[in-house]
């Protein structure tokens, strides 16, 4: 039988039974919509991500206590460890911090932005706001590339002074101040007072720059004697990060060299590091491995539901198979080979889930354009649909019509090998 | 059911000693008896068509063997029209099933055209099936889905005829059906229908039409149409026909009548029409 006879007599089939041809097809349609929409959606998130890093500078070198190996994802703590890195044994502190800035041991360094992180409770009028508190010197702002909106950055005096000032994130100014400018209000964090000195641009919404909004900066000194109670037998001050810039992208490489070969001087090692030294090329890397993983999770859990579709399909090949027993008796008696009747059911079933992934597709852009990328993702982000790319569709398509061959093969397996007498002699 | 088979055996015996002259030939005589009587085989003056030797089928029921056939000898030429007779249970559908190599002989060998059939593949049975037989069922076996010319059309499909259309609608014309194949099954009654099963052997031309009780489920007016037009293909085209019957009246109008009882051909005659 020819390619052309055979997708019609499918076609003809499937078109005979249009309430059964369609609820098996929903059954994939759903499965495909879930998991283009998931996997787009996880996509986004992922781009997101990056995206945000990147535009924290591309020649940022991050150095967190402990080693790799006895931290785990060393990288990846970056992000999920700004408060917890400072309880890890290994300490790094300001001194170390400024030892970096040694133009014979570290030439590639172009400036340093040490860090420390504390919780605290903001209070200002009547709101009452959880927020980090970030202690920072002045170079941070330009390290990690934030700029101010109103007012000014934490500045070397308020650092020598502790000074009592405070830097609000964007979004810390909004949901305190609402648009207005708070420059020279008083917040109180965790009872006590301080005075707001500037307030920060937005760093571009979605997951990790509404993060950083949600920030507030003070001097690392403040930070360090008004609101923790980390301490040092030498005295120094514990910071949690340090933020290291390197002169340009080509020289990130020599910079880690340079950074770990000062540190490993001053904290006079000769075994492992109790530090760790990470480029934001591989924080993006690592977080982009974490976050492949949340898509591949994403999918599969949507591909439950396309696995339920594939059994739907199977489920009703089957039946429908036991129906035309007689059929396929007749074929066989008008000379059908085994293949011709193998032909025919596997390219029904494969027919079935092609157009139900077809549809499932078309459901996932509707949906799509039905969510708002911005509101997902972050201000600035791509409309949702556009995250849908090229690989999503086809992965969705090709394991829709893989899961109509496998799951067809079995019904049309069992038609083809019937006898043709017992097959004619069916009731 | 094994004591039920034991006393038809019996009685078999009984038939089988009513017609002496046929049982006391060695099957040797008896094939050269026949070919004797045959004319259109002689006028060729070639092999006959098809030729069965000792054939036997078995179904294995659960524990009981179930002999359908018992050693059938015969052989059909071409151009004959033969009908086959016998009580129900008496084997004729498992013989024709094997002559239009739906099934496979359990012992003894089927040759159609000189071929043994019992050696060929599922597909070469399959081949032939599409390109040699043609057949009619009792219960028309039309697909119900499809128009009156798409049933017709549908061997042709299988073997990758041209012109599968036109072949079809001049089928169509032969069985005086023309104007009805646009027609579903349903749509046709049960004489139409039955016709448009002959039109659907007879598109692929085949060497040999097998019809197993064709009129069966007919009032006399469509089986008697229904023999004209078998008969017609049969003097017209010189197609070999054999014809399942139950009734004599229809066995009659054949030129030879081969009767079977038990799985066992216990007579094959010539009918008074073979002087046509
Ligand atoms: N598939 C099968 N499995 C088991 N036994 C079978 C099968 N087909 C036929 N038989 C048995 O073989 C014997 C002959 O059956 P067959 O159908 O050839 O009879 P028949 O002469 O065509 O009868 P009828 O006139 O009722 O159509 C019967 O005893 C039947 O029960
Ligand atoms: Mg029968």
């Amino acid at each position: 039988m020819n390619p052309l006879d055979t997708f019609i007599t499918a076609l003809s089939a499937l078109t005979s039974n249009k309430m059964r041809a369609g609820l098996t097809l929903l059954g994939i349609i759903i499965g495909v919509t879930a998991v283009i929409v998931l996997m787009a959606l996880g996509r986004g998130v992922q781009t997101s991500i990056t995206s945000s890093i990147e535009a924290l500078g591309t020649n940022l070198v991050t150095i967190t206590p402990g080693s790799s190996e006895t931290g785990g994802f060393g990288e990846v703590r970056l992000l999920a460890g700004r408060a917890g890195a400072g309880r890890q044994e290994a300490k790094l502190t300001l001194t170390d911090a400024y030892a970096l800035l040694d133009p014979v041991m570290a030439p590639s360094v172009v400036a340093v932005a040490p860090e420390k992180s504390s919780g605290g409770q903001i209070v200002a009028g009547g709101t009452d706001f959880g927020a980090q508190v970030l202690g920072v010197t002045p170079e941070y702002a330009d390290v990690r590339n934030s700029k101010v909106k109103w007012g000014e950055f934490v500045s070397a005096g308020h650092v020598r002074n502790n000074s009592s000032v405070v830097v609000l994130g964007s979004g810390v100014s909004e949901t305190l101040f609402g648009m207005r400018s708070p420059v020279g209000q008083t917040v109180r964090i965790n009872g006590k007072q301080f005075t707001v000195i500037g307030v920060m641009e937005s760093q571009g919404g979605g997951f990790f720059g509404g993060f950083l909004d949600q920030q507030v900066y003070a001097p690392l000194t403040t930070v360090h004697y008004r609101m923790s109670f980390d301490r040092t037998t030498r005295g120094d001050i514990p910071v949690d990060t340090i933020n290291v810039q390197a002169s340009d992208v080509e020289s990130v490489d020599k910079t880690i060299e340079e950074v770990t070969a000062a540190l490993r001087i001053s904290h006079r090692i000769t075994g492992d590091d109790d530090f760790t030294v990470t480029s934001q090329q591989q924080t993006i890397q690592s977080i982009q491995q974490a976050t492949n993983a949340i898509v591949v999770f994403l999918g599969s859990i949507a591909g439950i539901s396309l696995l339920v579709g594939g059994i739907g399909i199977m489920n009703i090949m089957l039946v429908t198979v036991t129906e035309r027993t007689r059929e396929i008796g007749i074929r066989k008696a008008m000379g059908a080979k085994r293949r011709d009747i193998l032909f025919q059911f596997i390219v029904e079933s494969a027919l079935l889930s092609l157009t139900g992934g077809l549809i499932g597709l078309a459901l996932a852009y509707g949906v799509g354009a039905l969510l708002d990328g911005q509101q997902i993702f972050g201000e600035g982000s791509e409309p949702f649909v556009s995250v849908i790319d090229r690989g999503i569709v086809m992965l969705a398509l090709g394991v829709s019509v893989g899961i109509g061959l496998f799951f067809g093969i079995y019904p049309a397996t069992r038609a083809a090998r019937l006898h043709p007498i017992d097959a004619l002699r069916y009731e | 059911m094994a004591r039920k088979r034991r006393r038809r055996k019996s009685t078999a015996d009984t038939v089988v000693r009513q017609v002496p002259e046929d049982s006391s030939m060695t099957s040797r005589k008896r094939a050269r008896a026949r070919a004797d009587r045959r004319p259109a085989e002689r006028r060729s003056g070639s092999a006959p068509l098809l030729r069965l030797e000792e054939v036997t089928k078995t179904y294995q029921m659960g524990e009981v063997e179930v002999g359908a056939l018992q050693g059938v000898s015969l052989e059909i030429g071409k151009g004959e029209m033969v009908s086959i007779m016998g009580p129900s249970g008496s084997g004729k559908s498992t013989l024709m099933n094997i002559i239009g190599c739906l099934d496979v002989p359990t012992s003894g060998s089927y040759f159609l055209d000189e071929r043994d059939v019992g050696a060929l593949s599922d597909n070469r049975l399959a081949d032939i099936r599409g390109r040699q037989i043609g057949f009619v069922f009792q219960t028309y076996n039309l697909l119900p889905r499809m128009s009156a010319r798409a049933n017709v059309e549908l061997p042709l499909t299988y073997t990758s005829g041209r012109g599968r259309r036109r072949r079809a609608q001049e089928a169509l014309e032969r069985v005086g059906l023309a104007d009805r194949a646009s027609h579903k099954p349903t749509e046709l009654s049960g004489g139409q229908q039955q016709r448009v099963g002959i039109a659907r052997a007879l598109v692929k031309e085949p060497a040999i039409m097998l019809a197993d009780e064709p009129t069966g489920n007919l009032d006399s007016r469509s089986s008697e149409e229904i023999m004209d037009v078998l008969k017609s293909l049969n003097r017209d085209q010189r197609l070999t026909v054999i014809i399942v019957t139950h009734e004599e009246d229809i066995a009659a109008q054949t030129d030879r009548v081969i009767s079977m009882l038990d799985g066992k051909v216990v007579r094959d005659g010539r009918t008074s029409r073979q002087s046509r």
